[in-house]
């Protein structure tokens, strides 16, 4: 019986809308833009978020990376003289004592960077190399194009091994044919075991923009071979360079360490180091940090909501008034034939609710285009929530009834004798 | 006009003396306006009897329409008593009074008061949504109730397309739907031409025949005679009363 009569005061709800049309719509019109903005605007966002959390996410949300800086007072300081020598970053002996203070740390991978002359065949060039240990293939996950990654026998055996990255290869004008072939690095000699991808993305793996990235060689063998010291030389002037280790990434056996074990890392550096010549950067703590910015962004997004949908809700409330005034007769016949108070602000109420759901189902209907096309036509990405949709729907509803009340406690409310006189 | 024998009440037996669908005591309905009071009802004190038919005349502001809304549950006398099948009703909620009218009464209006935008059929069974009957039961009786005022085949019209006398007719069945113990007239004839007016009083006296109460305010002679019973209003109290009563 219930859902009977609420069937039929929903049927004669739409017919009471479609008996006006046009006004049916432009009332519902704030709402649907409001909906549908919202939900666009909350695919983009999402979308946009969604994409720098996942980059954020490929730094490993338990890793602590550090990287080498040189120190302010260093760089003031470099500009007369004609050589000179700075001295900064890590240390072999951070990572051991990293390593050997805290037993939450699973593994560390250091990086050296090098610039050294490199010469495959007839092509002579200044490469960039990373230096490192084999865990750094596992933890950074790059494609392997051809052969294979540093693998640990490399490290302890101090093999001449090199694997060069895509952008390597190319700048070698080297194949998959060159797996095997030596590639002369100073003065010595290497072989090419594998080439892989290069990171394409801004934020690609750790902080070594991948893109710059031409070799990598065992940290073993480059720091027995070519030692710590970094040659530059700028119209003149030479620039000497001795820095250790670049970078280092310090993987934790749980997310949970990361917050504690940065802190007593950075305590420990404090220690060791004089000078500020490092930088930590905790992608955990990124990942906060996006999350709050996105929490920020959908309150922004949501106060805009808010207004968009007040502002529809107040345009139904009024053409609702209008409406009450013009069914004055129609109220008091229904209450002299016997409808309770309760029942006509039900009646008026389902009617409000009705078109503000409607609006609001047009508006998810245009929130999902809008960011289709946007993706579309711009290449953005963009990512529709369906909770997004059911709470517009629901919060459509929400207005409906807010707005709606109000006209409808005024329709019931009239006494039936002077509704019935009304003209 | 004719005046037809059936409406004579002599043709029907008298329902028992005592059998009062209706009791005013001492009612009064006092508007205040500004710092004056205005005795719409002056205390009127009265039974009427089960299916009788009453015609309520005076002239104009004498307390006719009153009357009728303090009748017809539209409204709630200020002081006095109204006894509705033995039960005192004279000072209900809202609620209470709302179903009174939805089982008790049906009322015919003067510009019939027919909701524009339902059809015929769906202004007839406007008393059955409210009661709580199921789509197939209550179509089956709009289309009883069409036949029975003499409207067929018109129920999926709208009330505009109809004549005065036809939506008067709809308005009839309307009021008949809920098989009130009393229908409630407020000039039924006021807005028809007076062929087509004593077509309803003959369909009014019908109803008459067939036990219904009936409670008529006119102010026209020609109507008034149907009726078996005249009530003279003025300045809110009874001024004569003519035919049997
Ligand atoms: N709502 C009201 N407020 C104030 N005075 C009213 C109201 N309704 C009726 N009256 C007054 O009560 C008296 C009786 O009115 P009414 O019952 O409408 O008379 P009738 O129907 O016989 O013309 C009149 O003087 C009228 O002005
Ligand atoms: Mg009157």
């Amino acid at each position: 019986m219930r859902q009977f009569r609420l069937a039929r005061n929903i049927a004669l709800g739409i017919k009471n809308l479609l008996l006006h049309k046009l006004r049916s719509v432009l009332t519902m019109l704030g709402v649907v833009f409001g909906v549908g903005s919202v939900i666009a605007m909350l695919s983009v966002g999402e979308g946009a978020s969604q994409e720098a959390l996942e980059r954020i996410r490929m730094l490993g949300s338990n890793n602590i990376i550090i990287t080498s800086m040189k120190p302010v007072e260093e760089e003031a300081g470099s500009g007369g003289r004609m050589l000179r020598l700075s001295v900064y970053g890590l240390l072999y002996d951070d990572e051991q004592r990293i390593r050997e203070t805290f037993p939450a740390v699973d593994r560390t991978v250091p990086v050296k960077i090098l610039r050294k002359e490199g010469r495959l065949h007839d092509q002579t060039l200044e490469l960039r190399m990373v230096a490192t240990v084999a865990d750094w293939a596992d933890l950074v996950q790059r494609p392997i194009i051809a052969g294979r990654t540093l693998i640990e026998r490399d490290i302890k055996d101090r093999a001449n091994v090199v694997v060069l990255t895509e952008y390597g290869a190319r700048r070698l004008l080297a194949t998959q044919s060159s797996i095997g072939q030596t590639l002369k690095l100073g003065p010595d000699y290497f072989e090419v075991v594998g080439i892989v991808k290069n990171e394409t993305g801004p934020a690609g793996g750790v902080q070594t923009p991948d893109q710059e990235v031409d070799a990598y060689v065992p940290l073993s063998l480059a720091r027995e071979r070519f030692g710590d010291i970094n040659r530059r030389r700028t119209a003149g002037s030479e620039e000497s360079e001795r820095v250790e280790l670049h970078q280092m990434i310090v993987q934790l056996k749980s997310t949970d360490d990361v917050e504690r074990v940065a802190a007593g890392i950075e305590a420990m550096l404090k220690r060791f180091h004089k000078k500020l010549d490092y930088k930590m950067s905790i992608p955990l703590a990124l990942l906060r940090e996006a999350e709050a910015t996105k929490r920020r962004f959908n309150i922004v997004l949501g106060s805009i909501a808010g207004i968009s949908l007040l502002v529809g809700g107040i345009g139904i409330m009024n053409i609702m008034l209008a409406s009450v005034t013009e069914r004055t007769r129609e109220i008091g016949i229904r209450r002299a034939i016997g409808a309770k108070r309760k029942q006509i602000v039900m009646q008026f109420l389902i009617e409000t609710v009705v078109l503000s759901t409607i609006g609001g189902l047009i508006g998810v209907g245009i929130g999902v285009i809008i960011p289709w096309l946007i993706t579309y036509f711009a290449n953005m990405p963009t990512v529709v929530r369906l909770y997004s949709l059911v709470l517009s729907v629901g919060i459509s509803m929400g207005v409906g009834i807010v707005f709606g009340l109000y006209p409808a406690i005024r329709a019931a409310a009239l006494d039936p004798i002077v509704a019935l006189r009304h003209e | 006009m004719t005046m037809t024998l059936q409406a004579t009440p002599s043709l029907r037996p008298s329902p028992p003396d005592n059998d009062h669908v209706i009791r005013f005591v001492n009612v009064r309905k006092t508007y205040i306006m500004g710092s004056e009071e205005v005795h719409a009802l002056a205390g009127v004190t009265l039974p009427f009897r089960r299916g009788s038919f009453w015609a309520l005349m005076g002239p104009s502001g004498s307390g006719k329409s009153t009357m009728l809304n303090v009748l017809g549950c539209l409204d709630r006398p200020t002081s006095g008593q109204y006894f509705l099948e033995s039960r005192d009703v004279s000072s209900l909620s809202d609620d209470a009074l709302s179903e009174f009218r939805l089982r008790h009464f049906g009322f015919i209006f003067q510009s019939f008061n027919l909701i524009p935008q339902l059809t015929v059929r769906e202004n007839i069974e406007l008393p059955l949504y409210y009661l709580g009957w199921e789509a197939a039961a209550s179509a089956a009786r709009a289309e009883e109730l069409a036949q029975r005022v003499g409207l067929t085949g018109r129920l999926n019209h709208r009330p505009n397309q109809l004549s005065g006398g036809q939506q008067q007719r709809v308005a009839i069945a309307r009021a008949l739907a809920n098989d009130p113990v009393v229908l409630l007239a407020d000039e039924p004839t006021g807005n028809l031409d007076s062929a087509t007016g004593n077509q309803i009083m003959h369909l009014l006296t019908e109803l008459n025949d067939q036990g219904k109460t009936i409670l008529m305010v006119t102010h026209e002679p020609d109507i008034a005679v149907y009726a078996h019973q005249r009530l003279h209003l003025r300045d809110g109290l009874i001024d004569r009363i003519e035919g049997a009563h």
